[in-house]
């Protein structure tokens, strides 16, 4: 009578070629994006310079070495922030409709529809949406609004999704520990809801930024672009740094693609930063801290 | 504090499907008044219209009449959001706010309902914790994540929180079902004690524990499988164990069924 049954070879054999080809499967997912990262890193250390950091391409010549990619940095932070400022307060207010007082009805699952359909718009479509109708309908100037403007589209149907997911994440014994303290609903969702979904929110709208930071064909058409620095982002053309790795990366000297590939380091730079950043007030904010 | 409360032709529903059907029964003041019954029987939807947090379900609606010391709580101008914080709710698995510290979590109902003093605060946490024999083991780490406590402390952590409103009427779900034997015990001891200050109204699936801490004890059961629930009898817990007028109550109590 034997109780414990031994492995076959057979199982054994299927389960080391399942494990095989899961590892193989990472390395493939992972090859490509080390591939990018060392290229970018190789060719973009080269003009990984103060100079990049702090000028603009104001008066350099098509064959002169050296300027920068101040202007684009510039650009880049300021569209995304009102992209940001835009996107997060309308996303996560339709979120929060469509887990809380949605209910499935058919305002909500029209709402759920149409984010759908907008994930799937794509990036250079916002673009001509935002050339058509704010600068050739309502006449207002090429700027880092208008950039803002496309990105914020783009922006917007990440974060309903990933906070939508976040809040239905959170259980519903608490919303009813919080009703049944006599605390009102709106007070409930503000005060227990979103700050139990507070670090999943973060992480989702890091992921929507860090999506639109690398959008180039939305600022073509909006933020027109410059070579020279433009702080305002509310009036005359401004740059990007998609836009001007694009616009480098077209030239037909190595000073220029140096430059490109250096921006496009800069922008991975910026957008780990940001990245980080993000993971440091999700982690002061955990409820696990301090425990 | 403690007040009356007074049901009669209660229905309650989700969607179309009808959960109980025309309960009636008479709740007293400072005494413990449980529910028994089989699974699905209703008690826990049941002990949710009392203080209206059944509506907060999707499709969830009640009919009837709930009586509050005479005061209609399904009044056409009753505010819900009032009514349950006269009438607290301990739940069955406990389920303390992740998100704030031991003090937080019992002043929760306090600042979440408005502005109180940082000393009047200090104070209702620390009575609220004693009330519910919590104090002691967690006095010196009053800011450490509620959700670190042992199951038992965390239910505990829980009544404390339901107490600091101060309401009239303590309705508990089922709220030592999570909770080991020795958690248990503190909790029934803290019902017990609890009782001198509130109407305290329990669900439980564990009949000695509705025998060795209730006043009053209602049996309530279902025709069947899709029928409303139904209050079968209700009593003092003492005849209701030992001489039940009702068959399916001796039935259900002997371990004849469910």
């Amino acid at each position: 009578m034997t109780t414990v049954q031994h492995i076959s070879a057979g199982r054994r054999v299927k389960d080391r070629l399942a494990q095989g080809l899961v590892y193989l499967a990472f390395a493939l997912a992972v090859v490509p994006l080390v591939s990018v990262l060392w290229l970018v890193i190789k060719n973009g250390l080269a003009r990984f310079d103060v100079e990049f950091l702090t000028h603009s391409m104001r008066n350099i010549g098509a064959r002169d070495a050296g300027g920068g990619a101040y202007h684009a940095i510039i650009g880049t932070l300021e569209q995304v922030l009102l992209a940001s400022l835009i996107s997060v307060p309308i996303g996560l207010l339709t979120a929060i409709y469509l887990t809380e007082y949605g209910n499935g009805g058919r305002l909500s699952r029209a709402i759920s529809f149409f984010v759908d359909v907008m994930t799937g718009v794509p990036s250079v479509v916002t673009g001509l949406f935002v050339l058509a109708f704010w600068i050739l309908f309502l006449g207002m100037p090429f700027s880092g609004l208008a950039g803002a403007l496309a990105l914020s589209i783009l922006m917007m149907p990440t974060v309903v999704r990933s906070a939508e997911e976040m809040l239905r994440l959170v259980p519903n014994d608490l919303r009813e520990a919080s009703y049944a303290l006599g605390v009102a609903k709106w007070r409930t969702i503000v005060k227990v809801v979103l700050p139990t979904a507070f670090t999943g929110i973060v992480t989702g709208v890091m992921l929507a930024v860090a999506r639109v930071a690398g959008e180039t064909a939305p600022l073509l058409l909006t933020v027109f672009f410059t070579d020279s620095i433009n702080n305002d982002p509310f009036s005359g053309p401004q740059m990007g740094l998609p836009l001007y790795v694009f616009d480098q990366a077209g030239r037909p000297n190595d000073t220029a693609i140096d430059r490109a590939w250096t921006g496009a380091l800069t922008l991975i730079l910026i957008v780990m930063l940001l990245n980080l950043v993000a993971r440091l007030i999700a982690w002061w904010r955990s409820p696990a801290r301090g425990r | 504090m403690s007040k009356q409360i007074q049901v009669s032709g209660l229905d309650a529903y989700y969607g179309s499907h009808k959960a109980i059907e025309d309960v009636s029964m008479t709740i007293e003041p400072r005494s413990i008044t449980a529910f028994i019954g089989p699974s699905g029987c209703g008690k826990s939807t049941f002990l949710r219209t009392l203080n209206r947090m059944h509506e907060v379900i999707p499709g969830a609606r009640v009919e009837g009449k709930v009586l509050l010391d005479g005061e209609d709580l399904y009044g056409s101008t009753v505010e819900p959001v009032s009514v349950r914080r006269s009438i607290g709710m301990v739940f069955q698995r406990p389920n303390p706010f992740p998100t704030m510290s031991i003090y937080e979590n019992v002043a929760a109902g306090l600042r979440l309902n408005g502005r109180v003093s940082k000393s009047e605060s200090d104070g209702i946490v620390e009575d609220s914790l004693k009330g519910a024999n919590l104090w002691n083991e967690v006095k010196d780490r009053l800011n450490k994540p509620g959700a670190g406590l042992s199951g038992g402390q965390q239910q505990r952590l829980c009544i404390a929180r339901a107490i600091a409103v101060r309401p009239q009427v303590l309705l508990m779900d089922e709220p030592c079902s999570a909770l080991d034997p020795i958690s248990t015990l503190a909790i029934e001891d803290l019902m017990v004690k609890l009782k001198d200050e509130y109407t305290i109204v329990i669900v439980t699936h564990n009949m000695q524990q509705a025998a060795r801490v209730s006043d009053r004890t209602a049996f309530f059961n279902l025709d069947g499988q899709g029928k409303p629930g139904k209050v079968v009898e209700m009593d003092e817990t003492s005849r209701m164990f030992t001489n039940p007028s009702q068959k399916a109550t001796e039935d259900y109590i002997t371990g004849r069924f469910g």
